[in-house]
């Protein structure tokens, strides 16, 4: 079937502002929104620039607004979106080219929340069990494929990009509610500030953006609480 | 990303998070209250100023309205600082804001708690 793309185009060297441009692609119903971009990129023009490496839905690179929301081109399928398509870069971080955006804060947002396991024990020799219940407590956030979506579906987060966004708190949330890490209390602190979690106003954006379906206000939530019952 | 170099101004907004919460929950028992109160054990035709004359007599309606007055406007006023706080970066137009909603929010609890406090039945 024939679609329509409309996609918003920007390139540093030559363009004031992004602006839109117009494409067809003969696709099936069943491809994806990435092979469309392909088509355009292989066999009409080689100069468009976005992201994508896995295609499988796992790496995270290829997140985009799809006709207005959040998703990842890989996962989209034509007969979801067609047969007018408008791709746009995700919004809030700068556009380094077409529907490539410079993640650079993303990242760090995500390091401040000390995303890794800490635990000052001995090294045991075997693994460090954990119970089936204490496993499912954050079972959900470790689906986090780190692509961005939920961060830049956040009103919030556009207009304040000091806010440490779903994405890193998501990240918080799997180490917080895992028995085994022992530097709970230290992420509940950083995220205990006006651009940590508080900043969230429960917009559910991000839950309804999140590739992988992860329930991200309600991890958010949860460190609320967690802040809450540590403080008070 | 400032986040690690701002120390955590977190503290007042856990507690305003948590005053949103419970307050929220009083606002809408007492919004109910009030409701079912004047408007379907009276109606708006009995309420004149004999009925809330009548009304004020008792400290239990006092304490109502005043309650309700002051979660209202503590309520309203918070989430209208979340707003500024959100929209308007640059610090001059902020703190004039905030301080208009300060003495706005301010001035209306003061007035409104007089009027509740002070009420004399005049005939
Ligand atoms: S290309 Fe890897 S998630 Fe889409």
């Amino acid at each position: 079937m024939l679609v329509k793309l409309k996609i918003l185009r920007f390139d540093p060297d030559n363009d004031k502002a992004p602006h839109f441009q117009n494409y067809e692609a003969d696709v099936e119903p069943t491809d994806r929104v990435l092979d469309a971009l392909n088509a355009v990129r292989w066999y009409q023009d080689g100069s468009l620039a976005y992201r994508s490496s896995c295609a499988h839905g796992i790496c995270g690179s290829d997140a985009m607004r799809i006709n207005r929301t959040n998703r990842l081109a890989c996962k989209t399928l034509i007969r979801q979106v067609a047969p007018n398509i408008t791709l746009e870069p995700i919004r809030g971080f700068p556009v380094k080219r077409d529907l490539i955006v410079d993640l650079t804060g993303f990242f760090e947002q995500y390091r401040n929340v000390m995303p890794y396991l800490v635990n000052e024990d001995p090294m045991p020799t075997v693994e460090r069990f954990q119970s089936p219940e204490d496993r499912a407590k954050y079972d959900d956030t470790t689906k986090c494929i780190l692509c961005a979506s939920c961060t830049t579906s956040c009103p919030i987060f556009w207009a304040n990009t000091d806010y440490i966004g779903p994405a890193a708190i998501v990240s918080a949330h799997r180490f917080i509610f895992d028995s085994r890490d022992q530097a709970g209390g230290e992420r509940l602190d950083i995220l205990n500030s006006r651009e940590g979690a508080w900043r969230c106003r429960t917009i559910f954006n991000c839950t309804d953006a999140c590739p992988r379906d992860i329930k991200v206000t309600k991890a958010i939530q949860d460190v609320k609480r967690a802040i809450m019952s540590q403080k008070l | 990303m400032r986040l690690r170099t701002r120390p955590a101004s977190g503290g007042f907004e856990l507690y305003a998070w948590f005053f949103m919460r419970v307050s929220g929950i009083l606002l809408i028992l007492l919004a109910l209250g009030h409701f079912g109160y004047m408007h379907l054990l009276n109606g708006v035709e009995k309420i004149d100023y004999e009925f809330v004359a009548r009304q004020y007599r008792t400290p239990f309606w006092k304490t109502y309205d005043l309650l309700l007055l002051s979660l209202a406007l503590v309520h309203g006023a918070n989430g209208a600082r979340t707003l500024i706080d959100d929209y308007i970066h640059a610090r001059g137009w902020r703190a004039l804001f905030l301080a208009a909603l300060y003495t706005a929010s301010f001035f209306f609890l003061v007035v409104g708690a007089l009027v509740i406090v002070t009420f004399q039945r005049v005939r």
